[in-house]
């Protein structure tokens, strides 16, 4: 295939990625792997350091939006980056000692573990008790809940459970560095679920802070050789034009049909990606 | 955190000001990163019809032409489209490091020690994985 039509190909095959990924709040990185691999037969290696890119470029395409509506928390965000830096560091250093096929089923239980959660309920269960580590470290934070009688309103919270949101970011950090994605998936457990955030605080501050988990990696991936240009930029650019069009769109399409599609999608190249790298170890 | 715009510090330093200066820089970042990586990307396929597709089958690391900083510098300065989507790429990786090092001057401004501290010590890591690691 001559380089220009290769090219448009995997230009419009990551601008749909980064599109569905917007609609669908699960964001379009963590299906790029996948396609790479299973659809071009691109090597790992460059398969997630296309991704890395363009998950940066997500995250910080998108962040601008995110602030203006309030809800992301900055110290929360600063202050759990040192785990998911830390962690990072860990796991782009795996990515140079672990077999591709490793690396490969680590990818395809992620893929089924995000399309479980994107289909998950979420309820807020939210408390003020004034956990002491959490207050001394300022994780605290009010949420717009809109406006009544003319007032703006809004509900306090306080994170809990910090050292163990810590260690739940530690271990994002390492799946992004080990797979090239921004591991949203995870973060977004770690403070819903660990820290008890409010669910809109969790995505805004975790989508923040993902351009800075990804940019721990890329120095490594850049040393080693992962970052192709002439394939990570379709790549790039097509799921940031893609991301930047959903996040647009949004408002008009059914969301909750687009999250089970989009669900399947992903559950279907994690079975292929688990199978495929375990006949690589048989 | 960010204050309601009836605050009596609306005018100072505050959690979304500093917010929405990091918003504004990040997206500007992006799309000047984009930008470059375009003009990089057209470059190379106006002049890529005549050789082959490079082969990703296979891995075989970039040449040090695209992995070190020199490399990319000298490449743009010869106006190789590679090295030129690799700037792209270089300033997009900068950006959310940059998003970091604003902090710490936006929690100085807010006379906030501890978070102050709290950017250092990320800014300091993500130099080490840029540069050391």
């Amino acid at each position: 295939m001559d380089p220009l039509l290769f090219s448009l190909i995997l230009l419009v095959s990551a601008l749909a990625a980064g599109l569905l990924g917007a609609l669908s709040g699960l964001g379009g990185g963590v299906v790029i792997v996948p396609l790479l691999t299973i659809v071009f037969h691109v090597d790992i290696h460059y398969a997630i350091g296309a991704s890395l890119v363009s998950v940066i470029a997500t995250s910080s395409g998108a962040a601008a939006a995110y602030v203006r509506e309030g809800f992301s928390n900055i110290r929360v965000g600063m202050f759990l980056e040192i785990a998911t830096t830390l962690g990072a560091l860990v796991g782009a250093w795996l990515t140079t000692r672990v077999p591709t096929h490793a690396i490969g089923l680590v990818f395809g239980a992620v893929l089924l573990y995000s399309a479980y959660t994107s289909l998950r309920q979420h309820h807020d269960v939210l408390t003020r008790n004034p956990d002491a580590l959490a207050v001394r470290l300022r994780l605290k934070g009010s949420l717009p809940t809109g406006t009544r009688d003319g007032q703006a309103t809004h509900i306090d919270y306080v994170a809990q459970h910090v050292p163990a949101g810590f260690g739940l970011m530690t271990a994002a950090g390492v799946l992004s560095g080990l797979l090239g994605i921004g591991s949203g998936a995870v973060k977004v457990i770690a403070m819903d679920q660990a820290m008890r955030l409010p669910f809109k605080v969790s995505t805004t501050t975790s989508n923040f802070m993902i351009g800075v988990t990804a940019a721990a990696s890329a120095g490594l991936y850049l040393r080693s050789g992962y970052l192709a240009p002439a394939l990570a930029m379709p790549v790039m650019l097509g799921v940031l034009a893609g991301s930047l069009i959903g996040s647009r769109l949004l408002v008009r399409v059914h969301v909750r049909t687009l999250k089970i599609v989009f669900a399947f999608i992903i559950v279907a190249l994690g079975v292929e990606m688990i199978a495929s790298n375990l006949k690589g170890f048989l | 955190m960010s204050q309601p715009a009836s605050s009596p510090h609306a005018t100072a330093w505050t959690d979304h000001r500093v917010e929405t200066w990091v918003g504004i820089m990040l997206r500007t970042g992006v799309l000047l990163a984009a930008a470059i990586v375009l003009i990089g990307g057209v470059l190379y396929l106006v002049h890529a019809h005549a050789a082959p597709r490079p082969d990703y089958t296979h891995f075989h690391a970039e040449p040090p032409a695209y992995t070190t900083l020199s490399g990319v510098f000298h490449g743009v300065a010869a106006f190789d489209p590679r090295a030129i989507i690799m700037l792209g790429l270089l300033v997009l990786i900068a950006t959310p490091v940059a998003r970091v090092g604003m902090c710490v001057v936006g929690f100085f401004f807010e006379r906030d020690r501890l978070y102050v501290l709290v950017s250092i010590i990320v800014l300091l890591i993500l130099l080490y994985s840029l540069f050391f690691h």
